[in-house]
């Protein structure tokens, strides 16, 4: 297929979108979140109820990725009116069906957040939760059937690989990006654009491009809900990144703990081999491109970019020194680009409405928005997207509704197991990559973990420092004995068996494993510790004097 | 150990289709040896586990030296040695699911099964496992029972879904 054909088959879409004989649109929210809410069963029974009643010809039913407030699923929303039910069952579709379409009366009892709200809103876009968000990476997610290319087609899908393709040279493509300042959304926040000018730079006859989808942080998800809310959109990113820098080849790396995202991430790839959007020459350009799957197997450390490069080669995940860093030698000894999944899928919209747009989003040195997972002891958890920038207050009081059961806000734990916690004398924070550093955090690929005031830090340094213990590859001593021995100082603190020099050498140790260690992980590792040590310190104090 | 060195010397019905899977798979992977952790992954969705003679089979196609291939196994949680039960409980123990009581409930189905994480009853009904994180903190504690997300679980609910399961 060539460029001609994909315009022919956009327009075609777009007249039967215009020409819609269907007077609404009811979306069912089919994320993974929701379907364990049983979700699949609304699907099935809102068909056999809008059948029955024969509106089949006034009503399409849509299963979409995810919308958002995951906590309060199975979701369904009805189009035009942006109207959200929450909790749905298959027992009160028949009355939401009668009453919101035929008589024309929302259910208030059953709105979006019906329970939370003194009133909850009709139009669902105007409650807080949507009104405080900016989409650009979630933009299509819970709005287009993730397993239709069509759909992602009518809403400009493909349109910034035409333009790429057609119009840009690589180095316009890389210019864009480094104008837009946009930084790598893994967690390290390394300039987007530099990344790709330098393996771009490098001269080799196979480059590759990796898309990291082993999102290993507990208590993060931001990147399975875009693989199955919106999979062209990354990999659209990673065709035009395979353009910008020169390589043929893709793979995308997605955790095995995530079927249906690799499920979903595969049909996407199917569907756009055959629409020659993958392969040779795509849309007849000179380009060519293919995209294989690798699952991971469950280790964090995998998501080090070194040990993500080992594992596709078939190896133990275990990280090696850097530098030589994967732009100059990657897989198989070749120049690799490595981006994050919610990287990828930002990068058509910038193609699309020009860097200038997106740089003017956000903070001056963070541009753009942020996916964050919110999660933990808060009123709605979720999936978010703000621009950089925007404070915590706001995160947690006005889009997450408050802290459960009206308890008081003690931290947010942000950064997983490589990061800290921000307490509640600096709630007013603003969430950018170099505000949470200043504080002993960082932005990390997006976990944000509320927690009240019954949650005991001590408790919450030994959960992370259990889980770097598990997950350390091992090839380091720093890391392989370090974490285990500040594992066994904090649990002993924790169990109220600690002295101040338990306390002492916690400190002293911490240093080292910082220092010391070969990557990221071990590196990392002592921070949930030294974050709770900073703020809390009285805590572990109390447990002590207690012993 | 024992049960090891009989398994060594057991050998491998030629007729078993999951077997074929497996070959199937190597060779549509060209018997690379970069292939390896995609051919473990077909091995174990077609076992359930991945039996020693098994890996010593797929050593033998891929010519890697069986350490290769263990130390590789070994390495990776998703990889199991041991039949996992034919009923699983995964518990999540993510940073959301431990801050709303993971640990809790672990226990419980720990003191009510008399096993721990890792294990399988000795009639191999039931097996326990836990996950750093199963992506579905919106659910927060959720419990993974036969593949099926169990949405903001309490311990006594839990216990008596499993003991459904089971038979009990």
């Amino acid at each position: 297929m060539n460029r001609k054909d994909l315009q022919t088959i956009i327009y075609a879409e777009k007249a039967k979108e215009e020409n819609n004989k269907y007077k609404y649109k009811i979306h069912v929210c089919c994320g993974a979140g929701c379907i364990s809410s049983g979700s699949e069963e609304v699907l099935k029974k809102l068909q056999e109820e809008i059948k029955q009643r024969e509106l089949e010809n006034e009503i399409e039913i849509v299963p979409t990725g995810c919308m958002g407030p995951c906590n309060q699923g199975p979701l369904i929303k009805f189009e035009p009116n942006h109207t959200i039910y929450q909790k749905v069952d298959c027992s009160n579709i028949a009355s939401i069906v009668q009453n919101q379409i035929i008589d024309k009366k929302p259910i208030e009892e059953m709105l979006l957040f019906a329970n939370f709200r003194t009133k909850a809103f009709i139009n669902a876009q105007e409650d807080p939760f949507f009104k405080k968000q900016l989409k650009i990476t979630l933009k299509n997610c819970g709005d287009i059937n993730p397993e239709k290319l069509e759909d992602y087609l009518v809403h400009d899908g493909y349109k910034a690989l035409d333009k790429v393709l057609f119009e840009m040279s690589s180095e316009d493509v890389i210019a864009e990006i480094k104008h837009s300042r946009m930084r790598g959304r893994g967690g390290a926040g390394y300039p987007t654009g530099l990344k790709w000018e330098t393996v771009y730079k490098y001269i080799s006859n196979q480059k590759y491009v990796i898309c990291n989808g082993d999102e290993g942080d507990p208590g993060a998800f931001m990147d399975r809900s875009v693989l199955e809310g919106n999979p062209h959109r990354v990999l659209e990113g990673m065709l035009i990144a395979g353009y910008a820098v020169g390589a043929n080849k893709g793979f995308a790396y997605i955790r095995g703990e995530y079927p249906l995202a690799i499920k979903r991430f595969e049909l996407a790839i199917k569907q756009a081999r055959k629409m020659g959007l993958l392969g040779n020459n795509i849309l007849g350009s000179n380009f060519s491109f293919d995209i294989e799957i690798r699952i991971g197997a469950g280790a964090f450390v995998c998501g080090e970019e070194t040990a993500l490069i080992a594992s596709i080669e078939g190896k133990r995940g275990t990280p090696r020194p850097r530098p030589p860093f994967p732009a100059e030698s990657g897989l198989w000894g070749k120049p690799t680009l490595i981006n994050n999944v919610e990287t990828f899928a930002g990068i058509a919209p910038i193609i699309n409405n020009g860097g200038e747009w997106y740089s003017e989003i956000g903070t001056p040195k963070s541009a753009g928005t942020k996916v964050f997972a919110l999660a933990g002891k808060i009123n709605i958890s979720g999936l978010i997207e703000v621009p950089m920038g925007t404070s915590l207050h706001e995160i947690v009081y006005d889009i997450g509704g408050g802290i459960q059961h009206d308890h008081e806000f003690k931290a947010a734990q942000t950064g997983g197991p490589s990061g800290g916690c921000i307490p509640a004398q600096h709630i007013d924070v603003k969430m950018d990559y170099e505000s949470l550093i200043n504080l002993g955090s960082i932005m990390g690929s997006g976990g944000l973990i509320i927690m009240d005031n019954y949650t005991e830090m001590v408790d919450v340094a030994r959960f992370f420092m259990e889980f770097c213990m598990d997950e350390s590859c091992g090839k380091c001593v720093p890391c392989r004995v370090g974490t285990k021995m500040m594992h066994d100082l904090i649990k002993k603190i924790n169990d109220g068996k600690g002295t101040k020099i338990d306390l002492e050498r916690l400190e002293e140790l911490a240093v080292y494993v910082k220092e010391t260690s070969l990557c990221g992980l071990g590196a990392s590792a002592p921070n949930p510790l030294l974050s709770t040590l900073r703020y809390f310190r009285n805590e572990y104090e109390e447990k002590i004097q207690k012993a | 150990m024992k049960n090891d060195t009989t398994e060594l010397t057991a050998t491998i019905p030629k007729i078993d289709p999951r077997l074929k899977l497996i070959n199937a798979k190597i060779k549509k992977e060209n018997y690379k040896p970069d292939a390896l952790i995609e051919v473990l992954h077909t091995a174990q969705n077609a076992y359930g586990y991945l039996p020693l003679t098994i890996l010593q089979h797929i050593s033998k196609e891929l010519h890697l030296p069986p350490s290769r291939v263990f130390s590789t196994v070994s390495f990776y949680h998703f990889f199991s040695l041991k039949s996992k039960g034919e009923h699983t409980c995964l518990v999540c123990t993510g940073t959301a699911c431990y801050v709303k009581g993971a640990q809790q409930i672990l226990n419980e189905i720990e003191k009510h099964f008399q096993l721990k994480p890792g294990e399988v009853t000795d009639n191999n009904k039931l097996g326990i496992q836990v996950a750093r994180c199963i992506g579905a903190c919106g659910l927060a504690p959720a419990v993974v029972l036969d593949n099926e997300v169990q949405a903001k679980v309490n311990a006594t609910e839990i216990v008596s879904k499993i003991n459904a399961k089971i038979g009990k």
